[in-house]
């Protein structure tokens, strides 16, 4: 991986931009749920917010995504409006969906999220007919699917794969293994040990790349996404990471690995960043303690903004199924 | 009946009792042995500990885990596959309509699939479009398995052990958002035959036909009816498919009234089946056209008050019987 790009101080900076924004946006989550302010079921991204950070940094708002239900980090990085994406986590007409979808299926176009799904494994499957599109029309977009190590395990994977490399489609799978899938271990679900070596059975390049190390990251998805512009086809990473909470909001990872899960907590990569580029001398206390605190005052903005919106009405119950409204 | 007990825990009751009297009984679904915290509910929580190979964890592969059962049971097995949510019964679809209920058939008699597909649904959980929606009628339609549905936990019981037992591939459903309630307790080792409905309620007036949570909103209605002196008879079918026609024809032939009520949404549902052969077999003798109640004509919708509206209610119910009945409506 010597000769991998690397980010400079201002890319850096915004990568961590986004990275506190994911964790700042994840502390609130937990406590408007915990408080019974919002009910819905929330699956954290805490411990991922490299991977869609220095994706994000190598996209423009043009370029697709189809994320999951554990999409969050994917959707903040790619530039979902805060306001927007809480007004939907609460059920409000205002949020990008009418609230009809709710937080497993977000869907904002004009930011480039096109699916959220919350079937394992079927981001794949579309994400290549997005990258057939652009391939189509010649609109130089790139496609990036995310999914997780479990999703790995579905035929939706293996069908997408071949499809995607026989066709030299403009896409980029994303495989976040945080190590979980639900209660199960990668190591219990998973024959090979890395989903990356996969990718030559499809003939594809596969990268196995740390995905909480900011550097590193950067390089495999410029790589990848660069690789994907220059219609040389699709790419496979598998980004190494954590899921630092259970499985969604509610359990509490009892099951996990308790030194692991502490050492990967240890090493949360939005702290090992912030200190980073303030001991690099890139932003200062100040500085940083300033992203922080503008994020915070729009996630205030935002989440006030959700819950004095109002419900829809029940019209839409007859709304969206047609592009005409039913009787 | 003293006893309660919550519909989880007697689906957990009636696995550990097929698989101690059975060693043909297998087991395998995501997360479902204690390893992985014996299910996502922890329906099968302490089984795999009991009965160590017989209950497997897979990876997230529904066709995977539909085949694997399909195949042990063409050799003398019993496999209980859960499909965690009946949403992702449809990344299986192949193996389930394809070759569990067609198998039977294809081969002129020499193979069968003796399966049971445990798959849980319902609105009210806030999990929106993807993770909520009944689908029976789907199967139901497709002739060679048989549809099952629970409405509380004496009923789980006693239909899951029958469907264990069934030589045809079962499809037993099972309504999340009311695991956790309690309800009569089963008799041990006690069956519940398949395709015999319950009444639930009896009454001289109209007919209510439903299953699973909705017979429970049915029957809610029919007691706030009968403080009007409105006499409703309850059916709760068990099987959907194949159905208790006989139960249904006699009860609607003494009422002279059907109303049928599924979460399912309403329109080519289990319920305009039901109101067809009552129909073909009633014609003369109904006194009000046989009237159908179903989910809303949409995914189900995240949003609160959306969602709260997606699916019958009793009171919703109690109107519905009230207008067939020509009574005033009540607020
Ligand atoms: C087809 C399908 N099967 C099962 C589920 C239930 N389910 C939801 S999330 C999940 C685990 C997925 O793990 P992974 O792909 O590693 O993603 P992560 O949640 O770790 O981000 C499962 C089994 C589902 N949503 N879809
Ligand atoms: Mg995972």
């Amino acid at each position: 991986m010597s000769n991998y790009p690397i980010p400079d101080s201002a890319t850096l900076v915004r990568m961590y931009e986004k990275m506190e924004l994911i964790r700042l946006n994840d502390e609130r989550a937990h406590k408007v749920v915990k408080t019974g302010r919002i009910v819905m079921p929330y699956y954290s991204p805490r411990g991922q917010e490299v991977i869609p950070s220095a994706i994000s940094v190598n996209l423009t708002e043009e370029d697709y995504i189809c994320t999951i239900y554990r999409g969050t980090h994917d959707m903040l990085a790619k530039g979902v409006p805060p306001k927007l994406l809480w007004a939907e986590l609460a059920g409000r007409v205002t949020g990008t969906c009418k609230g009809k979808g709710g937080p497993m299926h977000i869907t904002h176009p004009e930011t480039g999220v096109m699916v959220t799904t919350g079937v394992v494994g079927s981001s794949m499957p579309i994400a290549n007919g997005l990258a057939w599109a652009s391939q189509l029309s010649g609109d130089d977009r790139v496609t990036i699917a995310n999914f997780g190590d479990g999703a790995a395990n579905i035929g939706a994977f293996h069908e997408s794969l071949n499809l995607a490399a026989l066709w030299k489609l403009p896409v980029v799978f994303v495989c976040q293994n945080n190590r979980y899938a639900e209660h199960t271990t990668f190591a219990n679900s998973t024959a090979v040990d890395r989903i990356g070596d996969r990718a030559a059975s499809y003939a594809m390049p596969g990268i196995t790349v740390d995905g909480n190390d900011p550097e590193a990251m950067y390089g495999a998805a410029k790589i990848a996404i660069d690789r994907a512009k220059a219609g040389e086809g699709p790419t496979l990473i598998e980004a190494m990471t954590y899921r630092f909470n259970g499985h969604l909001l509610g359990d509490d990872g009892h099951y996990m690995d308790k030194e692991e899960r502490q050492k990967a907590i240890d090493a949360d990569p939005v702290a090992r960043l912030r200190a980073r580029l303030i001991s690099d001398g890139v932003l200062s206390e100040a500085d940083a303690d300033k992203i922080s605190a503008d994020i915070t005052a729009q996630l205030d903005e935002a989440i006030a903004f959700a819950l004095d919106s109002d419900f829809p009405t029940l019209d839409e119950l007859r709304r969206d199924v047609f592009a005409t409204e039913l009787a | 009946m003293t006893e309660k007990m919550t519909i989880a825990q007697a689906l957990n009751l009636a696995l550990d009792d097929a698989m101690a009297e059975d060693p043909k009984v297998v087991m395998l679904g995501e997360d479902l042995a204690d390893n992985e915290e014996g299910g996502v509910m922890g329906v099968t929580k302490g089984l795999s500990t009991k009965y160590g190979k017989r209950v497997r964890s897979t990876p997230i592969s529904e066709q995977a885990i539909m085949g694997a059962a399909i195949g042990a049971s063409l050799v003398g097995y019993k496999p209980v596959a859960e499909i965690m949510l009946m949403n992702f019964t449809t990344v299986a679809m192949d193996m389930i309509v394809n070759h569990a209920a067609k198998l039977r058939f294809m081969s002129g008699g020499q193979t069968h699939v003796p399966i049971v597909i445990r798959t849980m649904t319902g609105a009210g959980f806030s999990v929106g479009g993807q993770h909520s929606d009944y689908l029976e009628a789907w199967f139901a339609h497709t002739a060679g398995i048989k549809v099952v549905a629970p409405a509380n936990a004496a009923e789980a019981y006693g239909l899951l052990l029958s469907s264990i037992d069934d030589p045809d591939p079962v499809l037993f459903i099972e309504n999340m958002p009311s695991y956790w309630t309690p309800g009569p307790a089963p008799t041990r080792g006690e069956r519940i035959p398949l395709g015999k409905a319950r009444i639930a309620r009896e009454g001289k007036d109209l007919t209510i036909v439903s299953y699973s949570r909705m017979a429970n909103e049915a029957l809610a209605a029919a007691e706030a009816l009968a403080e009007d002196g409105v006499d409703t008879e309850v059916i709760d079918l068990r099987t959907i498919a194949p159905w208790d026609q006989d139960t249904v024809i006699a009860s609607v032939k003494k009422t002279g009234r059907l109303l049928t009520v599924h979460e399912a949404t309403k329109p080519f549902g289990v319920g305009s089946e039901i109101a067809a052969v009552v129909n073909e077999a009633l014609f003369g003798d109904l006194k009000a056209p046989v009237k159908r109640l179903g989910g809303a004509f949409c995914a189900v919708p995240f949003s609160k008050p959306l969602e709260d509206a997606f699916a019958p209610n009793a009171q919703g119910i109690a109107a519905e019987v009230r207008s067939m009945l020509s009574l005033d409506p009540v607020d």
